[in-house]
């Protein structure tokens, strides 16, 4: 492995959920443990099974892992991190001020940045010389900051106006002004990143169009503000011995090769590793010691028996949603699950039932919207481009506010504007313009605010006074966009998840956000499972093994009524396709 | 002596206002004032009820204010400890008084207040 090649003292990987960080960051541990270097392992990996792994229990403590000789690991709950924060600032006053200030208080720090930057306070003192690193040759991190965080850190006028004096122009780092760490540490922090004799960046992907290009992004985002050192490795790859003996098989290993083949350019020039799929679960240390080694594959061939699955498919959920003749559906999930997928096929199930659909999407590779626009009688379908969308709102926001700052208030200003609240924002300001015709007809988009959104919204007010503008100039009823969203009999949100660990504890994690907000998520969909195909080749045949426990823990923990979409050999495209998707 | 401005705004994610679904108008146009007040000697103070809320509990008048009428009476502006407004932003001229500066014929004060917000 490339990879590990003189390793600096700093390994971060990042990637989406799902695609084995932690996995390849213990695996990457041990290895370097057995080289006779002493070693850290640091997990904040919600979904972390890091102490499972050694059959130890670590927390947020440093401990050594006695199965493995010179490694120690700690794992961060940023979840946890922030409700230390949030507690230190909420609690002096709880009892103080009356309940629902509290209420508001905690609310404003119960976003994605209050998360990420308590994350970041929490690791950053691994990042500067003290006594409690000094015995360390390496420090691997399963994780890695956002380069949102790490610019609004490198900002002059983010430590002058605000840090410094604790008050003044908060901005997306106010939470940072509760933490304890002196400018000192995070600059310093930050240095340690962007030093590549410190400091390697490996960034994790699939073999898929769409978390390469997600790569690609994060590369050069992070490439931008001096993180050079970047490797890329690819997780999870077919071996080709297995697709001469299975239909599927061969669809995903040619799917999985044109990926690769086509992979962005800006990619192209790292240093490359790539990982095959493993029949084993990575669970225990033998398993985790043979990932980075390339064994001569042994063909598995067929599996004599295969996986029944009898559960629910996405057009049994259509028939419930056609009852009502009318309303919103929205689907919600992490980057990469089939959000506008799933969408379409809803749409198009609906539209086959007669029943007028609008189709509104963020697509943005648009061959979905464009091979479906005009193929079907009752279904329209538009798109909304978030990049176009977030320009805008950017542009608006800095001719108006901007326009009075200084120099260093106006950068400050515009990196505040590349959080991922804004797009969030603009996106479902242009789709809320659609909204309204959910009235009459049914209305189905590929994306939904999070809860912690909404909420911020509606105490604000301005959402509530923008769209009740809109209400009157169609002469509907009025409602509340809150309470329209809170009405499942004019709102279904569709979860859609993968079959695997992480991507459904994600998933879980928008379900809480959204019930904080008095929104009950309809209905979960299991996206891509192999368990829900035919498929006998014998490693596809272990990994529907695998999904059938997550496809339980989701029929169970988190939502009664789910559906499960299988993983089709060729890209759900066109009408025919999105409709065998639904399982037709 | 110069007199000790106080505002406490309401929760915000951001005093920039960057955070809602439209750049709310009087909160670009108090920033701007604000600016222009403290060139002047104004001494101004803001605090974020999301991110300070200890100085709203420690302050009687902040805190019998919100006991009694709520957070989204807010903003709340304090001269020299005493209430001097709630509901709304000052506009420049307000601002004016309260710091003793002298207007020389501002003839268009920046501040419209009609821009969709709770004061008219």
């Amino acid at each position: 492995m490339k990879f590990l090649d003189q390793p600096p003292r700093f390994l971060f990987f990042t990637g989406k959920g799902g695609v084995g960080k932690t996995s390849i960051a213990c695996a990457t541990a041990i290895q370097l443990a057995a080289n006779g270097k002493h070693v850290l392992l640091v997990s904040t990996d919600p979904a972390s099974n890091v102490g499972q792994v050694f059959g130890i229990s670590i927390g947020n403590t440093v401990t050594h892992v006695p199965a493995v000789p010179n490694l120690s690991a700690l794992e961060i709950d940023p979840q946890a991190a922030a409700q230390v924060y949030r507690d230190r600032i909420v609690g002096p006053v709880r009892g103080i001020l009356p309940d629902d200030v509290v209420r508001g208080i905690e609310e404003q720090l119960s976003g994605a940045c209050t998360t990420e930057i308590a994350a970041f306070d929490e690791f950053t003192s691994l990042l500067v010389d003290s006594p409690l690193t000094a015995d360390y040759d390496h420090i691997v991190f399963d994780t890695a900051p956002t380069g949102h965080t790490i610019r609004l850190l490198q900002l002059p006028g983010a430590w002058s106006g605000f840090l410094e004096e604790g008050k003044g122009d908060a901005s997306c780092l106010g939470p940072l002004a509760g933490l304890e760490k002196q400018r000192e540490q995070y600059k310093a922090a930050v240095e340690a990143l962007a030093d590549d004799k410190r400091t390697r960046l490996i960034l994790v992907a699939r073999a898929q169009q769409s978390t390469l290009r997600e790569v690609a992004r994060t590369h050069e985002e992070l490439a931008g503000i001096g993180l050079k050192q970047q490797h890329l490795v690819i997780n999870g790859i077919l071996p080709k011995i297995e697709a001469e003996t299975d239909s599927l098989a061969a669809a995903i290993y040619k799917r999985e090769q044109a990926a690769l083949n086509a992979i962005p350019e800006v990619l192209k020039s790292l240093p490359q590793d790539q990982v095959a799929l493993k029949a084993f679960d990575l669970v225990g240390l033998d398993a985790l010691r043979q990932l980075l080694i390339d064994t001569p594959y042994k063909a598995l061939g067929n599996s004599d028996s295969s996986v029944e699955l009898d559960k629910p498919s996405l057009s049994q959920l259509v028939d419930s949603i056609a009852v009502d003749g009318h309303g919103l559906v929205m689907t919600m999930g992490k980057g990469g699950v089939g959000k506008t997928t799933i969408a379409a096929a809803v749409a198009v199930e609906l539209a086959h039932r007669g029943l007028p659909v609008h189709l509104t999407t963020s697509d943005p590779a648009a061959h979905l919207s464009d091979t479906l626009n005009g193929t079907l009688d009752n279904l329209t379908v538009s798109r909304i481009d978030p990049h176009e969308e977030t320009e805008r709102y950017r542009q608006h926001v800095l001719e108006t506010k901007g326009a009075t700052l200084d120099a260093h208030g106006r950068a400050l200003l515009e990196e505040d504007l590349r959080s991922p609240c804004t797009e969030e924002i603009a996106v479902f300001q242009a789709f809320s313009r659609i909204i309204r015709e959910a009235g009459k007809k049914f209305v189905v988009m590929d994306t939904a605010p999070t809860g912690h959104t909404l909420l911020l919204l509606d105490a604000t007010g301005a959402y509530h006074r923008e769209v009740a503008r809109q209400m009157d100039k169609a002469n509907l009823h009025f409602t509340t966009p809150m309470m329209q969203l809170q009405d499942p009999k004019q709102t279904k949100i569709l979860i859609v998840t993968l079959a695997e660990k992480t991507p459904v504890l994600e998933a879980a994690n928008l379900q809480s956000d959204l019930q904080r907000a008095g929104i009950k998520p309809w209905a979960w969909v299991v996206n891509n499972s192999i368990a829900a195909t035919k498929s006998t080749s014998a490693l596809l045949h272990q990994r529907a093994l695998n999904e059938l426990v997550e496809i339980n823990s989701v029929a169970k923990q988190y939502s009664k009524r789910y559906a499960v979409v299988p993983m089709l050999k060729d890209e759900p495209v066109g009408v025919k396709r999105l409709m065998e998707l639904a399982g037709n | 002596m110069t007199k000790s401005i106080q505002v406490f705004d309401p929760a915000m994610c951001c005093s920039s206002g960057v955070c809602g679904t439209e750049v709310d108008q009087q909160l670009v146009s108090f920033s701007a004032d604000t600016d222009w007040a403290k060139k002047n000697g104004a001494q101004i103070e803001r605090f974020n009820l999301a991110q300070q809320p200890m100085d709203f509990a420690n302050n009687k008048v902040v805190r019998d204010f919100l006991e009694r009428s709520g957070q989204d009476a807010l903003p709340l502006i304090l001269v020299d400890g005493e209430l001097a407004l709630a509901g709304r932003y000052p506009n420049r001229t307000e601002l004016a008084r309260w710091a003793g500066i002298a207007l020389i014929l501002e003839a268009t004060p920046t501040s419209g207040c009609c821009s969709g917000g709770k004061c008219c």
